[in-house]
């Protein structure tokens, strides 16, 4: 697609087997997404819980295998694929610090990890200084090498996993809600690292959150997924100063403002989202919608461009 | 304070008194059957009709048995074939259970073949299932091993199982895998390192259990050849004399009631020191 693109995801499809009460069920989580990561771009996906943002994610890294569609990497397709380049030059941040660090490995063995998989290190102690050199980037002392996860709080931990995540630097870092486990206070410095991060190691980001005003204050673009598919995509400030999807509305109006009297009124939507075991015929959100038709209810509307934007809306 | 640290395991048994005496039952009976031929105040083996069947005297702290033989000596002497027996069934179920529990959980395939034969396995009580095997291979004490090390290979298979099953989803697992880890390399950086302290635990126990099934062969003349001093043997030879020389069954009763009760407290102590919700009961916080 685009000339520049680190990352190209095109029509992707992945989904689960679930069995439920004795019956086998077939669950798509992601429905046919296509997305692209330019060179030095952090690109924001938002969505609730189960619209298939992180198993967008887990299948860049090769954790989920998608059924259909194609993810591309500089051009090469590495679609599930084990490509010791790809390994190291795409990696994941995860969500929760308190388990996303094997709690019986001290932090350097954890921090260099990806290293030592793939037969980065040629010494020792090249492997030590690229430990202390990883740590002092993420504003942890290089002595942190030697304790264990259970010493560190959850701010020091999920810093040690974005350490994990640059040793070696690699070109894109897929963020899974990286700070939607911490403190507010913690989440602040853990962004900023992130930002510093982006800019010094030139990394594109693919930033996965279910929080718009996080999403807002990182990234240059923002896709809004809802349930398996990207209803509204755009640049950052677009989406946040004049959301057009419904449903981006309701994200957006449920932003917590320091002025109460610009909250968009009457946007933010009632009940939850529908099963993904039924999933409707027409679009996915027209039964929480305050604009759905009847055509909605029938016809699953395309993401077409509309002015600065992507959009998949039948009536705006 | 770091988790290896001697401290670290040493506190649930200075916390709990009891605790500790188990943990030095134990280490007395290491002692003992290390240094058997230097403890034992007689030949374990030398008979003397003149003396037999004493009750226990100076001389003779536990009496003497049917042939004269000092009972205290042949007690002591038998602590070898205790650790030793212990020792076999715990290494036969460690080395036999942690490969198939792993293995069996990493690929769900297998794993249905194998742990349904374990399951076939389970349904049979492990005396029965020892019983059986020594009529087919003929009693001694590496059949004794293979016969008892076999039913504790089953629950061995079936914790590492459930604790693989559990650790191969954990986050940290999966960002090794983001990162191309193999098999092997999961196995031996992530899971095998996790199961160590609970296994210590189930080894504890295995090594209880060990003892009390080697002590039942042995009495249905089923384990280590009369020969061989082992309180197994020791309760079989005197049961007859049991109201004439009650001391013949009295002391390698209890050096087996012993040992395996001191076991269990240890493995309990064990427990508590690796199971974070028992941390309060040693006073640290969770």
């Amino acid at each position: 697609m685009n000339g520049n693109a680190v990352l190209d995801i095109n029509d992707l499809k992945v989904s689960f087997k679930v069995r439920r009460a004795g019956r086998k069920y077939q669950v798509r989580a992601v429905d046919g997404v296509s997305l692209s990561l330019a060179e030095g771009e952090v690109l924001g996906i938002v969505g609730e819980s189960g619209c298939g943002k992180t198993t967008v994610g887990r299948s860049i890294v090769g954790l989920v295998r998608p059924d259909s569609g194609s993810i591309s990497f500089k051009g090469r397709d590495v679609t599930g694929a084990g490509l010791r380049d790809m390994r190291l030059n795409i990696r994941m941040v995860f969500q929760d610090p308190y388990a996303s660090l094997n709690p019986r490995r001290a932090i350097g063995d954890s921090v260099a990890e990806a290293g030592d998989i793939n037969g980065f290190f040629t010494s020792r102690a090249g492997r030590s200084a690229a430990i202390a050199a990883a740590l002092t980037a993420v504003g942890l002392d290089p002595s942190f090498a030697a304790r264990y996860p259970y010493e560190l709080s959850g701010g020091q931990r999920q810093r040690a996993g974005i350490a994990r995540t640059i040793l070696p630097s690699p070109s894109i870092v897929i963020a899974d809600e990286p700070v939607s486990a911490l403190d507010v206070s913690v989440q602040a410095q853990v962004l900023n690292l992130m930002m510093d991060l982006r800019e010094q190691l030139g990394l594109s980001m693919l930033f996965i959150s279910h929080d718009l005003g996080v999403i807002g204050r990182i990234s240059n673009r923002v896709a809004v997924m809802y349930m398996g598919r990207i209803v509204e995509q755009a640049a950052t400030r677009t989406v946040l100063d004049d959301p057009r999807h419904p449903y981006t509305r309701s994200l957006v109006a449920a932003i917590p403002k320091p002025d109460p009297s610009r909250r968009i009124l009457g946007a933010i939507e009632t009940g939850e989202p529908p099963s993904l075991f039924k999933r409707p015929s027409g679009c996915a959100y027209a039964p929480r919608c305050p604009l759905a038709s009847d055509r909605c209810l029938v016809d699953v509307p395309e993401l077409r461009s509309v002015d600065d934007r992507a959009l998949a809306c039948h009536n705006v | 304070m770091s988790r290896d640290g001697a401290i670290f395991w040493l506190k649930p048994f200075i916390a709990r008194p009891i605790a500790l005496m188990g943990l030095g039952i134990l280490l007395a009976t290491v002692l003992a059957a290390t240094f058997a031929p230097w403890l034992a105040p007689y030949d374990p083996y030398a008979i003397d009709p003149s003396i037999r069947l004493t009750p226990p005297n100076a001389l003779h702290w536990f009496g003497t048995d049917q042939f004269g033989r000092d009972t205290l000596s042949r007690a002591i002497q038998s602590a070898r074939m205790a650790l030793l027996i212990g020792s076999g069934v715990v290494m036969f179920a460690l080395v036999t259970g942690v490969p198939i529990g792993v293995l069996s959980a990493l690929f769900p395939r297998l794993g249905h073949v194998l742990m349904r034969m374990v399951d076939v396995l389970m349904a049979f009580p492990s005396l029965l299932l020892a019983l059986g095997l020594i009529v087919v291979l003929g009693p001694s004490v590496v059949n004794a091993i293979l016969a008892i090390g076999l039913g504790y290979m089953t629950t061995t298979t079936r914790i590492v199982y459930g604790l693989t099953l559990r650790l191969r989803t954990e986050t940290y697992v999966e960002a090794s895998r983001s990162m191309g880890a193999g098999t092997a390399w999961l196995i031996g950086k992530h899971i095998l390192p996790n199961l160590v302290s609970p296994l210590l635990v189930q080894a504890s126990f295995v090594f209880a259990f060990a003892q009390l099934g080697a002590a039942s062969l042995d009495f249905l003349g089923l384990g280590a050849p009369p020969e061989i001093p082992s309180w197994g043997n020791m309760l079989a030879e005197s049961r007859t004399f049991i109201t004439r020389a009650p001391w013949l069954l009295f002391f390698p009763g209890m050096m087996i009631v012993a040992t395996a009760f001191s076991l269990n407290l240890v493995g309990d102590a064990l427990r508590d020191r690796l199971d974070p919700r028992f941390r309060q009961l040693l006073g640290e916080k969770g």
